[in-house]
């Protein structure tokens, strides 16, 4: 390395306000920050090299708005969506963070292809660089994981059937499909459990494993430093290098500036949708997965029938092998793009065709007049969905309920309850106060009759408690019995 | 970006003026981030204190016409809507429409001013009769006698499109002014 003294260390050791010395003292903190910050760069800072901190920051932007969407949101079939709406239409900034989230998930996955692209065109994997590799395969593997199970959470239409299929398609590999997809859904069907599975794994497993991984990768990219450019020895640099600050870390403001703005502008201005609440009973919903997924869920239409096993699990999984071995592979010295053609034009091939098939998925649809009319009334429903007004959710179980699907004696016996202060008592339905005991389940004590016979002749308990005398005539006693035994 | 080997921060160039440009940099980087999203994350999460308090919604008791011609108190059910965050309930209470004459009426609430029993109204006697410790409240709710510190609650009311509203609120017991609990 051409310059072991940064400039900045000299200079901050003399400015370093008062403050600063205090806590390095007792936690070394310019050390660490130097170590941060010093990394060099051979050949020096690239706009090309800001992708990787551009995925942090959108990871760190992704956990903390989770979190905060967490505040109202409940995983669970039956709370789910209206909670979605509830943050959607009530929140103050609520479809905002939420449309932050989810593009904020779209924006990590191009990054991703953005960041690999680099790493793979400059041959930035060799070098003793293959566990670096690696760790950030099983990154990619888990940032696909967490846009999978997030996107069922809101329990729409499109994300319930979107989340059908891909589970489907998991029950599709030979012999541990089928346990693997009934796992992960908490049952054969999709339910209230597959929503509370794939909230801990968006929510703890996923990104625990993310922060470890991440960790693994950081660590090992500081362990053999940064690759530099394509004409740089892998092994042992040679290249003049240039400290991580400031221009490095200049460029890399930058652009996670420029993705903040983006993001924020397309949420502001494009806010995502929240369909109507997910009806697995609807068979004429036509699924459609994330764009992302859009070229692979092509694939396996093209392959379906008797090339499904082949083409549908075993190709993609021998191409993620064969992706994830490439430094093992492609092992000279050599970085420069040209003189490696195998494995970046399989890669420009691989990107091709998923784009082409993104492609062909899009004018197959546009092309069907049915599919087309109905992928069209999807959409309208979902912008009608979003114009409605929020409507919290009934709690099921209160009287009204009730009453609404009782008879009208059992009503009419409900309104003397309250009008003879009953509830006053023995609470509202019958559930007992300290006053009185609860009058749920009395049917399975007493007969009408008896019940009748007892309203108008109090046992001995009764009158110990200080009941006051019920005053009713025969019709509205009947009415009152009719309702006390109603109470379940 | 050149690769020469004397690459820009390797000169003796003055860090001090590029070292308080690029910490303006960052603190314009950083403010501009951190307003972006920490505004609408703080609107977000305070959005509670914000939100309209559920106790006042409007329940319906009953089309005008029915209670034009009422000559004594009659008790009506009515649901009154609670919304908690997203979800709401509902519950019953009882109400009396009092004619007032000349068409116009009041709406009383039944919990009884003293401990918060329902009152009911008595034909026979023509007045209203708590039945846990016997306070008595005249046809139009004023207090005769009894353990009630003060008349029976009026409540706020409205016509929409020929139906009579009410706006059901609980009233603190045991005072003899009417305090709203919130
Ligand atoms: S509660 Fe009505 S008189 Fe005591």
């Amino acid at each position: 390395m051409s310059n072991t003294k940064h400039p900045a260390t000299s200079e901050t050791t003399k400015a370093n306000p008062a403050w600063v010395k205090w806590l390095d003292r007792r936690t070394g903190i310019r050390s660490l920050l130097h170590e941060a910050l010093d990394e060099p760069i051979p050949g020096g800072a690239r706009w090309a090299y800001v992708f990787g901190s551009g995925l942090l920051y959108l990871f760190l932007s992704q956990i903390v708005t989770g979190i905060f969407l967490t505040l109202y949101y409940v995983p669970s079939s039956d709370h789910a969506h209206t909670t979605v709406a509830y943050i959607s239409k009530v929140v103050s900034s609520g479809l905002f963070v939420r449309s932050v989230h989810a593009y904020g998930a779209s924006a990590i996955i191009i990054l991703l292809i953005l960041h690999i692209s680099q790493t793979l065109l400059y041959g930035s994997y060799k070098g003793r660089r293959d566990l670096l590799w690696l760790s950030g395969c099983v990154l990619l593997a888990l940032m696909l994981g967490m846009a999978f199970t997030g996107y069922l959470l809101p329990w729409d239409e499109k994300s319930y059937f979107a989340s059908a299929i891909g589970t489907n398609l998991i029950g599709e590999v030979p012999l541990i499909g089928p346990p693997m997809q009934e796992l992960l859904r908490g049952g054969m069907q999709m339910g209230t459990l597959t929503v509370s599975r794939f909230f801990v794994l968006h929510v703890f497993i996923l990104p625990g494993l993310l922060f470890a991984f991440i960790a693994t990768h950081i660590f090992l990219f500081r362990k053999k430093g940064a690759a530099g450019p394509i004409q740089e020895d892998p092994y042992t640099p040679k290249l003049p290098t240039q400290g991580f600050y400031p221009r490095q870390v200049a460029m890399d403001m930058v652009a996670s500036l420029f993705i903040v703005l983006a993001l924020a502008l397309v949420a502001h201005f494009l806010p995502i949708d929240l369909g109507p609440r997910a009806n697995p009973a609807d068979t004429s919903y036509i699924p459609r997965p994330e764009w992302y997924y859009v070229p692979m869920f092509q694939w396996l239409k093209i392959v379906s029938g008797r090339w499904s096993l082949i083409g549908g699990i075993f190709l993609p999984a021998f191409l993620a092998l064969l992706f994830a071995a490439i430094p093992f592979l492609d092992r000279g010295r050599e970085r420069r793009p040209w003189r490696r053609p195998v494995v970046v034009a399989s890669f420009v091939i691989f990107i091709g065709s998923y784009v082409a098939l993104g492609v062909a998925s899009h004018r197959d649809d546009a092309s069907d007049p049915s599919v087309a009319s109905q992928l069209a009334l999807q959409n309208q429903a979902e912008i009608n969905y979003m114009h409605q007004p929020f409507q919290a959710q009934a709690t099921s179980g209160t009287t009204s309920a009730a009453l609404a699907t009782s008879n009208p004696l059992v009503t009419k016996g409900a309104t003397i309850y309250e009008a003879q202060s009953c509830s006053a008592c023995h609470g509202e339905n019958g559930t007992g106060t300290a006053a009185a005991p609860a009058l749920v389940g009395i049917d399975r004590k007493y007969s009408a009759d008896q019940l009748a016979h007892l309203l108008h002749h109090f046992s001995p308990k009764m009158v110990q408690g200080g009941m006051p005398a019920v005053d009713l005539d025969p019709a509205d006693t009947d009415a009152l019995v009719a309702y006390l035994r109603s109470l379940k | 970006m050149s690769t020469s080997s004397q690459l820009p921060e390797q000169q003796s160039a003055p860090i001090h003026e590029r070292r308080s440009f690029l910490g303006a940099l960052f603190a314009i980087v950083g403010g501009v981030v951190s307003a972006t999203l920490a505004v609408p994350l703080i609107r977000f999460a305070t959005y509670p204190l914000r939100a309209t308090a559920g106790g006042t919604s409007w329940s319906d008791v009953g089309k005008m016409d029915e209670f034009t011609s009422l000559t004594a108190p009659v008790a009506r059910t009515i649901q009154v809507e609670r919304v908690d965050g997203w979800r709401s309930s509902f519950a019953q209470n009882a109400v009396y429409i009092v004619p007032l004459g000349a068409g116009k009426l009041k709406v009383l609430s039944s919990v009884c001013p003293h401990l918060g029993c329902t009152v009911r109204w008595v034909d026979k006697q023509g007045q209203f009769v708590c039945p846990c410790h016997g306070g008595i409240f005249t046809e139009s709710g004023a207090l005769v006698h009894g353990p009630p510190l003060r008349a029976m609650d009026s409540l706020q009311t409205k016509v929409e499109n020929g139906m009579l509203k009410v706006r059901f609120e609980y009233f603190r017991e045991q005072v003899s002014d009417k305090e709203p609990m919130a």
